[in-house]
């Protein structure tokens, strides 16, 4: 992976001219290749990942859930067009095709655990293909993306050694 | 009680006091610290802690486990093609600091003298001291990007000089050599006859070149003592496990006053360290990739803030000059006022060898937003108390 990109999906707030001084080249060029990335999609989007304990709103979090879904392959586009029809629910976050005994693993969200379970019961379920669904809900959030969610350990250093 | 004359002679360390101010000091960014910001990699702590639940609580054999020394054994080979017999020419010391001291006080007489670059790590003159011996210095300078070289080495060498103590990449420096100045060095140091007791701890964070370990120069493996450890590499500094090859009759005799000294290094370290050794290597790439930009990031931000900062090679410290950028004032008293006035810790350059009061060893073995900050601080302090560059 270019360097560039290694250094923003560590921390998207590095501004082109840090990316600069840490990979020895000129910010002008930096920024073009940026520009380029985020042109061109390779760069999708910047966010932040939030601690859903420490949010001010933690009382009401949106209910998450794994689901898992078997589903009858279709004649010609295989399962790419089932689970399209399945991913642009705005309620599916994510959208995996994996292998062993389902075929996709979904991240839904919702408000409620009982409003991810209408999804379940009412949009997919029911659905032509579906063939089975298996819903877990997310309990607690230990570590997303290679970050911990709770607080890091301090860094048990001195302060100053030779 | 009295004191041996020998310790109560070893100078006492100029800088102790302001250590002392920074370690009782909350809430400061350190860029003062000689180890990694990297926790030991999971795998090898969960060794440590495995081998541990397993009843792996006792001695080991005098040298370290013979199964660690065979896996560092067939490790140096491919590495560096090095080719030490496991069993007869590899001893695990506890650290690289065990490892020099030992060195030391196996080949030094009373009144050997010992060829010691300056700036260099605090303890190797004390420890030719201690082992009897007398440091004598070889002086490096910023504009020739702190290089030992052969014509520094001859000019150096006196009579009564029996080895030299080298340390590439270099704390505090982070200089290193290509192999085509090793080369010069290993010429010169076989025309004196000189033994190297070479420390090569750093030797895995070399970014611009690979690293050549001395002895597997043509010649030299009857005269150099090899010294590296797990500390900086793999971020196992409170493991304390180094080792030495070297030979057959150099690590008889320094295992005799290692066994009578501390028997063995720990069993918890050395079950550690194997699985360093055997699964390690992708994490010290990616820790080494870390620091490197961080090294690029700090050399360019220190020369922006108007130092003048050499490019090191290795290891994780920058070696700028600072002085010239202050209005009248030394490095340590610099280092002082920016720990008053901005929280922001570094080692001033005196601590390292008396001709470097015009410097600061700058750590960059510490967080991205940590070095971003302490730049935006110093770039404060500068701009506020000794005007603009």
């Amino acid at each position: 992976m270019d360097e560039i990109l290694e250094i923003l999906t560590k921390d998207a707030r590095t501004t082109a001219d840090e990316i600069a001084k840490m990979t020895k080249q000129s910010p002008a060029l930096v920024k073009k290749a940026i520009k380029k990335y985020e042109s061109d999609g390779t760069i999708v989007q910047y966010k932040a990942i939030l601690n859903p304990e420490m949010t001010e709103d933690r009382n009401h979090a949106k209910v998450r859930a794994l689901i898992e879904v078997s589903i009858l392959p279709q004649k010609d586009v295989g399962f790419d067009h089932v689970a399209e029809r399945i991913y642009s629910f705005s309620e599916v976050k994510s959208c995996y095709l994996v292998s062993g005994s389902y075929d996709l693993l979904l991240i839904v969200e919702g408000d409620s655990i009982q409003t991810v379970a209408e999804f379940v019961s009412s949009k997919l379920s029911p659905m032509e293909n579906v063939r089975q669904t298996t819903t877990h809900f997310l309990l607690k959030k230990y570590k997303e993306d290679g970050k911990l969610f709770k607080t890091a350990p301090r860094l048990k250093r001195l302060n100053i050694t030779y | 009680m009295e004191i041996s004359k020998i310790v109560d002679d070893l100078p006492p360390s100029g800088i102790r006091a302001f250590f002392d101010l920074v370690l009782g000091m909350k809430d400061v960014i350190s860029l003062g610290v000689g180890e990694p910001d990297f926790a030991t990699p999971w795998n090898i702590r969960e060794k440590a802690i495995y081998a541990l639940e397993q009843g792996y609580t006792c001695y080991t054999s005098n040298k370290g486990m013979p199964e660690l020394r065979k896996d560092l054994c067939l490790f140096l080979k491919e590495k560096y093609g090095m080719d030490y017999d496991w069993d007869l020419e590899i001893l695990m010391t506890i650290g690289g600091s065990e490892a020099m001291d030992v060195a030391c006080r196996t080949v030094l007489n009373p009144g050997d003298k010992v060829l010691v670059h300056e700036p260099c790590f605090v303890a190797y003159a004390p420890l030719v001291r201690l082992a009897g011996g007398v440091p004598v210095p070889i002086v490096t300078v910023a504009e020739e990007g702190f290089k030992v070289t052969p014509q520094k080495i001859a000019k150096a060498w006196q009579k009564g000089v029996k080895a030299m103590i080298f340390n590439y990449p270099c704390n505090p420096t982070g200089t290193s050599y290509t192999r085509a100045e090793l080369l010069a060095i290993a010429k010169v140091v076989k025309k004196y006859n000189i033994l190297v007791l070479s420390d090569e701890v750093y030797d895995e964070l070399t970014y611009d070149f690979e690293h050549v370990p001395l002895s597997t120069l043509p010649g030299m493996r009857e005269r150099v003592i090899y010294m590296n450890g797990f500390s900086k590499a793999y971020a196992m500094t409170g493991f304390r496990l180094g080792w030495v090859c070297g030979p057959e009759k150099v690590i008889a005799a320094m295992n005799k006053v290692h066994q009578y000294t501390i028997m063995c290094a720990p069993i918890t370290s050395q079950m550690a360290a194997r699985e360093a050794i055997r699964n390690g290597a992708k994490d010290v790439q990616v820790m080494k990739r870390e620091y490197n930009r961080r090294r690029n990031f700090i050399v360019t931000s220190l020369n922006e803030l108007g130092f003048s900062c050499h490019e090191p090679q290795g290891a994780f410290y920058a070696f700028p000059k600072v002085t010239h950028r202050l209005k009248g004032m030394t490095s340590l008293e610099f280092a002082k006022d920016l720990l008053e006035k901005e929280k922001v810790a570094l080692v001033p350059g005196n601590a390292f060898g008396s001709h470097c009061a015009d410097h600061v060893r700058i750590s960059y073995a510490s967080s991205y937003d940590n070095l971003k900050e302490a730049v935006a601080r110093m770039k404060r302090y500068l701009e506020k108390y000794h005007g603009k560059s």
